[in-house]
């Protein structure tokens, strides 16, 4: 068995007429940190939305642990241990933080139960606090961390998150990434799409750049980071 | 108006509104949650009350009438979204009130051909036959009494699967954001099926629990649908608890409205409608 969690091969997804996936390749083992990069609008988010099946490709596979779900509805490709915190975070503001957390609560792909309700108490204090809260009385932080402490509630292998700093004060998301770094060390895959360069390549091994839909690098993290240029010329404002 | 007959007026409202209730609580999720117009919602209350005559005619008993029809009510619901309502959530309104209209004339057709179109009269039970006498002249139907006891059971079950199961937080997580839900590896098609069938079971209880009082008889639905309608727009779409409040306030406008003002009976519940969407556009209570 090879230990491929995810993969697209030659993805080509549009919305109505425009083209935004131009043939796209990827892939991401177990244990592995991904760093998506890119400008704005370059198919980012695109790219998870379409391997999740939230946006079906027009073209190409996609398959989980080796297997096609190319046509899969959505629920069956995460149900095979991938947890998705989407841009914008996508709690349930007329749920409480409880619920929020319970309703999603389900075992591994292997029957694993590490992640229990306790164990993200644990990791996110701020939401035991605010338990009983309705998810609309939450700041922007810790909706943040009431999203990610959901995905865990999944016991996932692989963990997406887009874009899950964006909007929050400094010092949250200094937070938020001490959490996600202590989530890695658990052995949980990562990918990642965030404007902090640094922080996303100080935590994934592997770093990919998107342009106009398309890979123009696949490499690890450290030619990233010593490479200004690259960060010029493809993520520069 | 004396006593006796003011508490007779209660409990008839108490119980009308209850009874409106069980059908306007599965119209207010299908259209809260699923997005869904259903003109036929007010069928299912006719084909419960067909099903209540049917099945007490060959068991001779209403309880095995209403314990066969529960279940037939939910399979056949369950039915119906898998085979036409699931099509249905990313269409626009109009195509939604032609399928749902188009459903009625079939469901009176189909009523029609089996059952005929005489008005019928279903026996109530034996055990609950009996009245209490209030006064000299004024007595209350025992059965009234155990309709309105078995709504309110069934409205404090609702109340608790939508608050406390797993199954309720994840209807009301997808009357948010049904992407988000599915994304957490939750196969949302499959609570609307719940839910759509729940609603079916609901309305078609509604009309097996009324028709000893009501009598069974053709295109019994529409006053029912119409009536469910301005309940889920006073009570706040998709708000199960709006429709609660909404059914209770519609179950007193009209009963004590034919008694007060007979004059204008058939507009009080359209004059309280008015007086609520002046008052609060989105009904009592928001979506939710
Ligand atoms: N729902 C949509 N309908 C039409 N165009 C869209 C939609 N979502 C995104 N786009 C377009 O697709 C392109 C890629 O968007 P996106 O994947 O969100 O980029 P990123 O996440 O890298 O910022 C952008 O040009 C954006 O305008
Ligand atoms: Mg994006």
């Amino acid at each position: 068995m090879s230990n491929m969690l995810l993969e697209a091969k030659e993805l080509h997804t549009y919305y109505g007429a425009s083209h935004i996936l131009h043939g796209i390749d990827f892939h991401i083992r177990q244990g592995e940190g991904i760093a998506l990069m890119g400008r704005n609008g370059m198919g980012k988010t695109t790219l998870i939305k379409s391997m999740l099946g939230i946006v079906r490709p027009r073209h190409g596979r996609i398959l989980v642990r080796g297997d096609d779900f190319t046509r899969a509805p959505t629920y069956r490709t995460v149900q095979r241990g991938i947890a998705y915190v989407p841009e914008g975070r996508g709690i349930f503001p007329n749920l409480s933080v409880r619920e929020n957390l319970q309703m999603a609560a389900r075992a591994g792909v292997d029957g694993q139960r590490e992640w229990t309700f306790d164990r993200v108490m644990a990791t996110f204090p701020r939401l035991g606090e605010r338990i009983n809260n309705g998810g609309w009385q939450l700041s922007g932080g810790e909706q943040q961390m009431l999203t990610i402490g959901r995905a865990l509630m999944t016991n996932p292998d692989l963990l997406i998150l887009d874009e899950a700093t964006e909007g929050l004060a400094p010092l949250i998301a200094l937070e938020i990434w001490r959490i996600v770094k202590e989530i890695r060390k658990t052995g949980i895959a990562t990918m990642i799409v965030d404007k902090n360069h640094s922080a996303v390549t100080s935590i994934c091994d592997r770093a990919m750049i998107l342009v106009k839909g398309e890979v123009v690098f696949d490499g690890s993290s450290e030619q990233v980071r010593e490479d200004p240029g690259l960060i010029q010329k493809h993520l520069g404002v | 108006m004396d006593f006796a007959s003011f508490l007779i007026q209660t409990l008839n409202s108490l119980q009308y509104g209850l009874l409106l209730f069980l059908v306007a609580s599965g119209l207010t999720l299908v259209f809260g949650i699923m997005g869904i117009i259903n003109l036929a919602h007010g069928s299912f209350y006719m084909i419960g009350a067909y099903l209540a005559f049917v099945l007490a005619s060959l068991t001779g008993n209403l309880f095995a009438a209403i314990a066969l029809g529960i279940p037939l009510a939910l399979l056949f619901g369950a039915f119906l979204e898998w085979a036409l309502f699931s099509h249905l959530y990313k269409r626009d309104h109009l195509e939604q009130v032609l399928l749902t209209y188009g459903l009625i004339l079939i469901f009176e057709e189909v009523r029609s051909l089996l059952v005929g179109d005489e008005v019928h009269g279903v026996d109530i039970p034996a055990v609950f036959s009996a009245s209490i006498q209030l006064s000299e002249v004024l007595s209350y139907p025992v059965y009234r009494l155990v309709i309105s006891a078995v709504c309110i059971v069934l409205a404090v079950a609702l109340y608790f699967v939508i608050q406390r199961t797993r199954l309720g937080m994840m209807i009301r997580a997808g009357n948010h954001d049904r992407v988000m839900v599915e994304a957490l590896g939750i196969n949302i098609n499959m609570i609307y099926r719940v839910v759509f069938a729940l609603g079916v079971a609901l309305a078609a209880l509604a009309g097996m629990l009324a028709a000893p009082i009501s009598s069974v008889f053709p295109n019994m639905g529409s006053h029912v649908l119409i009536i469910s309608f301005v309940i889920v727009v006073i009570g706040g779409i998709g708000s199960v608890w709006g429709a609660l409040v909404a059914a209770l306030v519609i179950g007193f406008a009209d009963t004590f409205g034919k008694v007060l003002v007979p004059e204008l009976s058939g507009m009080v519940v359209y004059l309280v409608m008015a007086a609520v969407l002046l008052w609060r556009p989105e009904g009592i209570f928001k979506k939710g």
